[in-house]
C-alpha cells in the first residue's frame, strides 16, 4: 500500500506560557458548541469553533459559580463579536478577550488558539 | 396613659381597612404627615390588606401578598399604628379617643373608617359551631380550618356578589357548595332577570347548587352543637356541614352613635360633600361606614377611595374637592365567570331602551341601556365582560358605532371591535383612581412611560381592582405607536419576528436548519452570524416540535440541532451548581413496581448518587459526572426504564392519584389515564415546560388544576382543565370541556397542545399564554373544540406525527458511538473526571463539595473571592 503523500490531519492547539499545546482534532469541534480541555497545570480551557471556522479558547471555569462549565454554554454573535453564555447563570463572556459582558469587573483568561496541519502518522 | 399632643396637630384614624390606608396615602401625598402627628387605631391584628381580593387566597395568594402597606411606608411618614387595639370611646367635647388597651389619644381631626360588618339574619343557632361570616382574613382562615377538618358540604346564605365569592371559596376548598338566595335570582343588585338566568346556568355547570326564592329559617345542629343542616322557608331541609352568612353588610357606626354623631335611618354616619360629619366639624367619616351626601352608603372600594381623597383635601384645605356620589360599576370574575354592571344597569332612566344579546348555551348575556338620543347609559355583561373597560368609559356619551355591534360576540356578524382609541380624552379609564384617558396618554407622551408598569406607577391607574389593566395596555400600545415609538416584539437581537411568526415560517417553508432561517429571515446585522443563546434554543425547540412533519432529524443531537440546545438538552440531563448532572428516570403516572424501585436504588448506590423524591412523583438522582451519564442510562434501559425530562421545554410528568382501583371515592382509573397521557406526549418540545395530572374524582388529590392540562374524572367521563400553573404565580386551570370519553379527551389535548405550541411566546407557560392571547379561553375553546379556524385536522396530524416518531433519546445516545463521544469531561483526557466535581457526606448521602469550587486558579477575578462564592 502506498501511503498517500502529504496526508495531513488538522489539530487544534493553544498557546500556553510554556509554548503550544495540542488539545484535539479539529473534527472534534462542532460549530457552535464547545469542548473542555485539561491543561498540563491542571487548569481547564473551553475551546470553541464558530460557523465560519474561527477558533476561540477561554478558561473553562465560570467565575460566578466556580464550576468548570463554560465549554457547555451556548455561543453567539453580539455586535459582530463572538461570545459564550454560561450555562449556569447565563452571563455572557467575549470569546476573544475573556471579558464578561454583564460585569465589567470580571474577566477570564483568553487563549490564543490555532489549527495546524500535523503529519499523518502512518 | 394619656399621650399629650405635642406641638403638631394630631389626626386620629379609626380603622385601618382599605379606605383607611388610602386615606393615609392621601395624607402623605399632600404632605400632611410631615405637619401632623398621625395615629391609627386598627382593630384587626394586621395592617390594611386587599379585602377585594380576599378570595384569591384560595387560589394561592398568600396573606402577605394581600397586604396593602408595609413597615417602610409607615416608618417613612412617622405614622403610629396600633394593631389589635380598636377605638372604644370618643369624647367629642374633650376631643379624645380611648382604645381598648386604655390608650387615650387627643385629636384635632378624627377620621372614622370603620367599614361594615356582615349582616347575619336572626335565625336560631346562627352562632353554632360551623357558622361563619366572610369579611376578614381571620374569617377566611377559620373557614379554611373548619373545612379541612372534614366538612364535605358547605352552604352560603346569600347569592349576591360576596355570597358567590364565598361559594367559590368553598368549592376550591373541596366542598360541595350550596347557595341559598331569598331573591328570585342570583346577584339581584347587579344583574337583571336575564343576566341572573345566564349566571345561574353557568355556576350550576360548575358544580354549585343554587336555591333561589327561599330563605333560611333555622340552622340545625347535632348533639355536639355543631351545624348539621338548615331548614328553609319552603319547609325543606338541607344537610350541610358548615354555613357561611353573606346576606349583606351594615355600616359599623356604633362608635359614632355612642358619641352622638348623626346616623342615617338605615345606618351610616351622615357626612357632607367634604366627608365631614354633619354633627361635628372635627370628625370625618369615609368608606363603607359613611352615609354620603347623596344619601347612599357605598359598599364598593372605588367610592371609598374617592372619599378618602376628599377628606384629605378638606383637611389640607388645599383643593376644592367634593364627594357627591359615585358610579357603582363593578366587574368581577366569579368562579371564572365574568360579570360586570355599570352605569344605569337596571334602566331606571325615563324613556331608555335596552339592547340585549343572549346566548344561554354559551352562558352569555349582555345588555346595554341606551337613552333616546343614543347616549350609552349603562349595562350588564355576564359571561364575557371583555368590553367592560371601554363601555364604562363611554357611558354618558354617544358611542361612535351602533350599540348593538358592541354586544355581539366575535364571529356573529363581524362586530366593531371598538378599541380604546374611540374613547374621548376625558373618559375615565380607571374608576378606582379616577384616571382619565388623557392622563394616561400624557404619561406616555410627556412622562415618557413605555410600559404598563411604568404608567401604573406614574398615574396610579390599574393599581386598584385591576379591571382596567387590559384597556390600559391597549392605550399604552396605541399611544406609543402613534408617537412613532417602534414597539419591538422581536424574539431577540437576531430576529425581528415573534416566536409564533418563526413557527409559521418553519412550518410553511419546511425550514430544517437554524442557520438557514437566520440567514434568510434574521435581522440585517445578524445574518451570517452565530445567533444568540435566546433564539438558538427557541428555534431548536420549534424545529424539534415539527421535526417529523418538516423532515428534520428527530433526535435533539442530530447534526446542527446539537449546537442549538441548552446545556441540559445537550447532555440530556440537568446541570447542577458544581457542574455535575441529575438524572430523573421517567415514571409514567408515578406508578412504579418494586423491582424498578430496587433498580433505581442500586444505580444510585453504585454511582454514589444523592437521591430525592421530587415534587413530580419521580425519583431524582443527583451528582452524576458527564462521563457517567451514558453508563447510568444503559443501566436504566436494561431494566426497562428510560431517563426522563426534568430539563428541556417539554412534557415533564403526568401526576396521578391512586384513583378508582383502590380509592373508595374514585370514579375512574386515573392512573391508567395518566400513564397513557405521559407516554403519548413524552418528548414533545414546546415553548415552555408542560405539566399534567389526572385525579380520580373531584377531591383532586393529583392537583390537576395546577397543571398546564389537568384531567379530573367525573361520573360522566373526564373534565379537561387548561392553563394551570404552580410556581411563583399560581393559577387554577380553567375548564375547557366536560364529561369527555377517553378518545375525546385525547383528541382535545392533542389539539390544545399543538395550538399552544404554535402560538405561544418563548418561555410562556400555558397560563400566561391563555391570559395574553386575544379572546382568552373562549377563543381557545372556539379553535380547539369548535374548530373555528378550521385547523384542527392539521393540529391532530402534527401530533400524530410526533407520537409515531417518538424514540427514547437516551437509549439512542447509548447506541450511537458518535454521540457517545461527547460525553467526556475532557476532550484530550477522556478517562479523567473533572476535578472540580467533588462531594462530601451529609445525612447518609452526598452533597456537592462547594469549597472545592473556589480553590481553582482564577486569574483577574480576585474581587469576586468570598462574595459570590459560598
Ligand atoms: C427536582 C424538582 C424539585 C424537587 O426536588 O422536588 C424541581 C427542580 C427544578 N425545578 Fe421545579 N422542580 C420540581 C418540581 C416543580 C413543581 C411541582 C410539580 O411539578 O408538581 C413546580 C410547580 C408547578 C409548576 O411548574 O407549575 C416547579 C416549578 C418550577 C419553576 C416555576 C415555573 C413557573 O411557571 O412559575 C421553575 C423555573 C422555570 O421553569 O422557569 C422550575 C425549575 C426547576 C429547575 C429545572 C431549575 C433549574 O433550571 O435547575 C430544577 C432542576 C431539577 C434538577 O436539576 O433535576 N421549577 N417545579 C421537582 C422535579 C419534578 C419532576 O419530577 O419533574
Ligand atoms: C370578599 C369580599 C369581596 C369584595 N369584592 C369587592 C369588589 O370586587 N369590588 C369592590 O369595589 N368592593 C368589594 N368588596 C368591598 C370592599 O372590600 C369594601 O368596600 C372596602 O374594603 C371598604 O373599605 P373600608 O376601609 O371602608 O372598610 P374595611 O376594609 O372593612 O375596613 C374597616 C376596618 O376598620 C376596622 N374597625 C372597625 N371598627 C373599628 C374600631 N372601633 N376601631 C378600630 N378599627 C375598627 C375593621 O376591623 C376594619 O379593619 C369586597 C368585600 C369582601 C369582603
Ligand atoms: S382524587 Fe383520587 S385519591 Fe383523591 S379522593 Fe378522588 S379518587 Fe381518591
Ligand atoms: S378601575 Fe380598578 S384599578 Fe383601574
Amino acid at each position: 500500500m502506498t501511503p498517500a503523500l502529504g496526508t495531513t490531519d488538522l489539530k487544534v492547539r493553544l498557546r500556553l506560557e510554556g509554548g503550544w499545546f495540542t488539545v484535539c482534532d479539529l473534527s472534534a469541534l462542532l460549530p457552535g458548541r464547545g469542548v473542555a480541555a485539561l491543561l498540563p497545570d491542571g487548569r481547564q480551557a473551553a475551546v470553541f469553533a464558530d460557523r465560519a471556522g474561527r477558533l476561540h479558547a477561554i478558561d473553562n471555569r465560570d467565575p460566578f459559580t466556580g464550576a468548570a462549565v463554560l465549554s457547555r454554554g451556548l455561543t453567539g454573535t453580539h455586535r459582530g463579536r463572538p461570545f459564550v453564555a454560561s450555562p449556569l447563570l447565563k452571563q455572557r463572556f467575549d470569546l476573544e478577550s475573556g471579558q464578561c459582558l454583564d460585569d465589567e469587573a470580571v474577566r477570564v483568561t483568553a487563549y490564543e488558539v490555532t489549527a495546524y496541519e500535523a503529519e499523518a502518522v502512518e | 396613659m394619656t399621650t399629650t399632643p405635642g406641638a403638631s396637630p394630631t389626626i386620629v384614624l379609626v380603622g385601618h381597612g382599605m379606605v383607611g390606608q388610602r386615606f393615609l396615602e392621601a395624607l402623605a401625598e399632600r404632605g400632611l404627615t410631615a405637619t401632623h402627628r398621625v395615629v391609627v387605631l386598627c382593630e384587626e391584628p394586621r395592617p390594611a390588606y386587599d379585602r377585594v381580593r380576599l378570595t384569591s387566597y384560595f387560589s394561592g395568594r398568600t396573606v402577605e401578598d394581600l397586604s396593602l402597606t408595609d413597615a417602610a411606608f409607615l416608618a417613612e411618614h412617622g405614622i403610629e399604628l396600633h394593631l389589635g387595639d380598636p377605638a372604644e370611646h370618643v369624647d367629642r367635647a374633650a376631643r379624645k379617643v380611648t382604645a381598648r388597651s386604655g390608650l387615650v389619644v387627643g385629636y384635632d381631626v378624627l377620621v372614622l373608617a370603620t367599614g361594615s360588618h356582615p349582616f347575619v339574619p336572626p335565625v336560631p343557632h346562627r352562632d353554632a359551631e360551623g357558622c361563619f361570616v366572610y369579611r376578614t382574613i381571620e374569617d377566611l382562615l377559620a373557614i379554611e380550618e373548619y373545612a379541612r377538618a372534614g366538612a364535605a358540604v358547605g352552604t352560603v346564605v346569600g347569592g349576591g356578589l360576596l355570597g358567590l365569592e364565598a361559594a367559590g371559596a368553598l368549592k376550591s376548598l373541596g366542598l360541595a357548595p350550596h347557595v341559598v338566595e331569598f331573591a328570585p335570582r342570583l346577584m339581584p343588585l347587579q344583574v337583571d332577570e336575564g343576566g341572573g338566568a345566564a349566571l345561574l346556568r353557568t355556576v350550576e355547570g360548575m358544580g354549585l347548587t343554587v336555591h333561589t326564592g327561599v330563605g333560611t329559617q333555622e340552622v340545625l345542629v347535632g348533639d355536639d352543637g355543631a351545624v348539621t343542616g338548615m331548614r328553609l322557608s319552603d319547609g325543606s331541609e338541607l344537610a350541610t356541614d358548615m354555613v357561611v352568612f353573606s346576606a349583606g353588610v351594615r355600616p359599623r357606626d356604633q362608635l359614632a352613635r355612642d358619641c352622638g354623631l348623626t346616623v342615617g335611618e338605615r345606618g351610616g354616619i351622615a357626612v357632607d360633600e367634604r366627608c365631614r360629619t354633619v354633627a361635628d366639624p372635627h370628625v370625618f367619616a369615609i368608606g363603607e361606614c359613611a352615609l354620603a351626601a347623596d344619601g347612599r352608603v357605598y359598599g364598593l372600594v372605588a367610592p371609598g377611595y374617592a372619599q378618602a381623597e376628599t377628606a384629605a383635601a378638606a383637611i389640607a384645605a388645599d383643593e376644592e374637592r367634593a364627594f357627591t356620589g359615585a358610579d357603582p360599576s363593578t366587574r368581577l370574575k366569579l368562579l371564572g365567570v365574568d360579570v360586570a354592571s355599570f352605569g344605569d344597569a337596571h334602566g331606571a332612566t325615563a324613556g331608555c331602551l335596552d339592547v340585549v344579546y343572549s346566548d344561554s348555551r354559551a352562558g352569555l348575556y349582555k345588555k346595554l341601556v341606551v337613552g333616546r338620543d343614543g347616549t350609552l347609559l349603562g349595562g350588564i355583561l355576564v359571561g364575557d365582560a371583555e368590553a367592560y373597560g371601554t363601555l364604562r368609559a363611554l357611558t354618558g356619551s354617544v358611542p361612535p358605532v351602533p350599540p348593538e355591534t358592541l354586544v355581539l360576540p366575535a364571529g356573529a356578524g363581524a362586530p366593531a371591535r371598538l378599541g380604546p382609541s374611540a374613547l374621548p380624552d376625558d373618559a375615565v379609564v380607571c374608576s378606582c383612581h379616577n384616571v382619565t384617558k388623557g392622563t394616561i396618554r400624557g404619561a406616555v407622551t410627556e412622562h415618557r412611560c413605555t410600559t404598563v408598569p411604568e404608567v401604573k406607577k406614574c398615574t396610579g391607574a390599574g393599581t386598584g381592582c385591576g379591571s382596567c389593566v387590559k384597556v390600559l395596555g391597549r392605550l399604552v400600545d396605541a399611544e406609543l405607536a402613534a408617537s412613532g415609538v417602534e414597539v419591538d416584539k422581536g424574539l431577540c437581537g437576531c430576529f425581528s419576528q415573534t416566536r409564533e411568526e418563526l413557527y409559521e415560517l418553519v412550518l410553511a417553508l419546511r425550514i430544517t436548519s437554524y442557520r438557514d432561517l437566520l440567514d434568510r429571515y434574521g435581522r440585517e446585522g445578524a445574518r451570517g452570524g452565530d445567533g444568540c443563546e435566546v433564539c438558538k434554543p427557541a428555534v431548536g425547540s420549534i424545529i424539534a416540535s415539527l421535526a417529523p412533519s418538516i423532515g428534520a432529524g428527530t433526535h435533539v443531537l442530530d447534526g446542527e440541532q446539537a449546537a442549538l440546545q441548552d446545556t441540559n438538552d445537550h447532555f440530556l440531563a440537568n446541570l447542577q451548581r458544581n457542574g455535575s448532572y441529575s438524572v430523573v428516570p421517567r415514571v409514567p403516572g408515578g406508578e412504579i413496581a418494586p423491582e424498578k424501585l430496587i433498580v433505581i436504588g442500586e444505580i444510585a448506590r453504585d454511582f454514589g448518587l444523592y437521591t430525592k423524591i421530587t415534587g413530580g412523583q419521580r425519583i431524582d438522582m443527583f451528582g452524576a459526572r458527564v462521563e457517567q451519564l451514558p453508563l447510568i442510562w444503559a443501566r436504566l434501559v436494561d431494566a426497562g426504564f428510560e431517563s426522563g425530562h426534568a430539563y428541556g421545554k417539554s412534557l415533564r410528568t403526568v401526576k396521578s392519584c391512586v384513583g378508582q382501583t383502590w380509592c373508595r371515592y374514585g370514579v375512574r382509573d386515573s392512573v391508567r389515564m395518566a400513564i397513557d397521557l405521559e407516554l403519548r406526549y413524552r418528548g414533545l418540545r414546546s415553548p415552555h415546560k408542560l405539566k399534567s395530572a389526572v385525579s380520580g374524582c373531584q377531591r383532586e388529590c393529583a392537583e390537576a388544576r395546577s397543571k398546564d392540562f389537568g384531567v379530573i374524572a367525573t361520573a360522566g367521563g373526564w373534565n379537561l382543565y387548561v392553563g394551570g400553573n404552580g410556581g411563583a404565580t399560581p393559577r387554577h386551570a380553567d375548564l375547557l370541556a366536560q364529561d369527555l370519553s377517553d378518545a375525546e379527551l385525547i383528541r382535545l389535548v392533542d389539539r390544545f397542545l399543538m395550538f399552544y405550541i404554535r402560538t405561544a411566546d418563548r418561555l410562556e407557560r400555558t397560563s400566561t399564554w391563555l391570559e395574553r392571547i386575544p379572546g382568552g379561553l373562549d377563543h381557545v375553546r372556539d379553535v380547539v373544540v369548535h374548530d373555528s379556524l378550521g385547523i384542527c385536522e392539521e393540529l391532530e396530524s402534527l401530533m400524530a406525527a410526533h407520537v409515531s416518531h417518538y424514540r427514547d433519546e437516551w437509549a439512542e445516545v447509548v447506541n450511537d458511538p458518535e454521540k457517545l463521544a461527547r460525553f467526556v469531561s475532557f476532550v484530550n483526557a477522556p478517562g479523567t473526571p473533572d476535578p472540580v466535581v467533588g462531594f462530601v457526606p451529609e445525612r447518609d448521602q452526598v452533597k456537592p463539595d462547594l469549597p472545592l469550587l473556589s480553590i481553582g486558579p482564577r486569574p483577574f477575578v480576585e474581587t469576586l473571592e468570598g462574595s459570590t462564592l459560598r
